[in-house]
């Protein structure tokens, strides 16, 4: 039972880094197509709204969170109806803050890589009669897809590192909603060296192994 | 289709980034080459007609069929205009074998039968031997052969080349010529060329329309032409 416990907080980021990134790809990469083809008005509105979680204050993009879904609010009751139980201090609000912590990084290096297809490739599609939907997965996608992948093991590693938003809205709770870095955080509180220790190694080695699958793809995409 | 009448009719004017072009001429059966400057607004003309850039005013009509008309709001897509093009640069899907790049311009059928037909326009183009090559190891002038078996593949009413052998050596381009003057010929087709070159010019064209920047200034037909007498007749010897 304390060897569960010892391994709890690793296991838990993983699995909420992991369903964070699937979110994050799925609303994030929609997202960065809609803004790198789309010509609307609000589009830079948008754009600073999915950006503002690189440049705010975790704690801070936490407390707006809180306030927003917390158990008091029409959608924390609405969430609490549905479900029965509140949305704020369970795996799942750690699921929330790790999706918007990721969010942003998906977004800005798909975007970019979308951008960057050269045009051509599109309208040689458009003209042989496709529609946009099949342009974008047989020729958009594919060709953008080194900054897409770049774009989402870095969004990878920020949901499993995330910290302050986690704290606001999941809490610390020991088994239940305490995630790798938080757990490095109690480590230090308590004077747990080892465990803050071997924590902050193991994160050290994600963050690592990931900055290297990310100048792969960009030598990669630089050939 | 072999008609006496124009299968292309062009009356408009279209901005492409900073500049703008009007555009008036016909094309029949055969190969127009559309001759000017760079910067004169032929390439412009050509994305216009395969409506890739809106017009700002007049019409395109193909085959009887109003593509674009300003006044009455009418813009067909891309997808349903039945053009084919064939860019500077190939446009080949790196990713997909040139096999899978010309199958997808196939339109209906079956995956296999698709497939089918992609092998008969390369093997038309002679690049059946390319068919399961990795794309991105062919050279220039096998990336346009695809290309241009892509751009048959969809059996477009009309075929736009915009400066398709403008980054071929003098070999490949001369082979490349040679491939163009005979499918047209053999498969009657309608052909727009953009070029600057005077070579593509007195080599390939039944019609010319010349261009100055911003405009066409004229249209010649060069059938029964000889090269001289072509360049003669355009003040280019």
């Amino acid at each position: 039972m304390a060897a569960l416990a010892d391994w709890f907080p690793l296991w838990l980021s993983l699995r909420v880094a992991a369903s964070a990134t699937v979110l994050a790809t799925v609303f994030g990469v929609g997202l960065a197509y809609v803004l790198a083809k789309g010509r609307f008005r609000g589009r830079s509105v948008i754009e600073a709204i999915v950006t503002v979680p690189i440049v705010l204050p975790p704690t801070v993009l936490g407390y707006y969170l809180l306030v927003t879904v917390g158990a008091d609010t029409p959608f924390g009751r609405a969430w609490e109806s549905m479900t029965g139980s509140p949305l704020v201090f369970t795996p799942v609000a750690a699921g929330v803050a790790a999706t918007i912590s990721a969010l942003p990084f998906v977004v800005r290096s798909s975007r970019a890589a979308i951008e960057g297809v050269d045009a051509r490739f599109e309208e040689a599609l458009r003209v042989s009669g496709h529609p946009e939907w099949r342009v974008a997965l047989v020729a958009t996608l594919p060709l953008a897809r080194r900054g897409v992948l770049a774009g989402i093991a870095l969004g990878f590693a920020r949901a499993l590192g995330d910290f302050g938003v986690t704290v606001m809205i999941a809490g610390n709770i020991p088994g239940r909603t305490q995630t790798l870095p938080v757990a490095v955080y109690d480590a230090v509180q308590s004077g747990d060296a080892s465990s803050a220790r071997t924590g902050s190694l193991v994160l050290a080695g994600i963050a690592f192994t990931v900055l290297l699958v990310i100048t792969g793809l960009s030598s990669g995409r630089s050939r | 289709m072999t008609t006496n009448g124009p299968m292309l009719c062009v009356d408009f004017t279209s901005r492409g980034g900073s500049f703008t072009v009007t555009s008036r001429f016909e094309a029949r059966s055969g190969i127009t080459v559309l001759y000017g400057p760079s910067g004169s607004g032929k390439s412009v003309t050509l994305l216009t007609i395969a409506g890739l850039i809106r017009p700002e005013a007049g019409t395109v009509v193909l085959a009887g069929r109003t593509l674009a008309d300003v006044e009455r709001s009418v813009h067909v897509r891309t997808q349903d205009r039945g053009v084919g093009v064939v860019f500077q640069s190939s446009g080949l899907l790196p990713h997909r074998s040139p096999i899978d790049n010309v199958a997808l311009a196939v339109r209906g059928g079956t995956r296999a039968t698709r497939r089918n037909e992609a092998e008969r326009w390369l093997d038309r183009v002679g690049a059946s031997h390319l068919a399961h090559s990795p794309t991105a190891s062919l050279s220039g002038g096998e990336m346009q052969r695809v290309a241009l078996a892509r751009a048959l593949a969809g059996e477009p009413t009309v075929l736009l080349l915009d400066e398709p052998f403008s980054s071929l050596d003098r070999d490949a381009r001369a082979s490349m010529r040679s491939l163009v003057r005979e499918l047209t010929q053999r498969n009657e087709l309608t052909v727009l060329l953009v070029t600057h070159d005077l070579e593509d010019l007195t080599d390939l064209a039944d019609d010319v329309v010349m261009f100055e920047p911003g405009r066409t200034v004229g249209q010649h037909d060069l059938r029964g032409e000889g090269r001289a007498s072509t360049a003669r007749l355009l003040g280019l010897d």
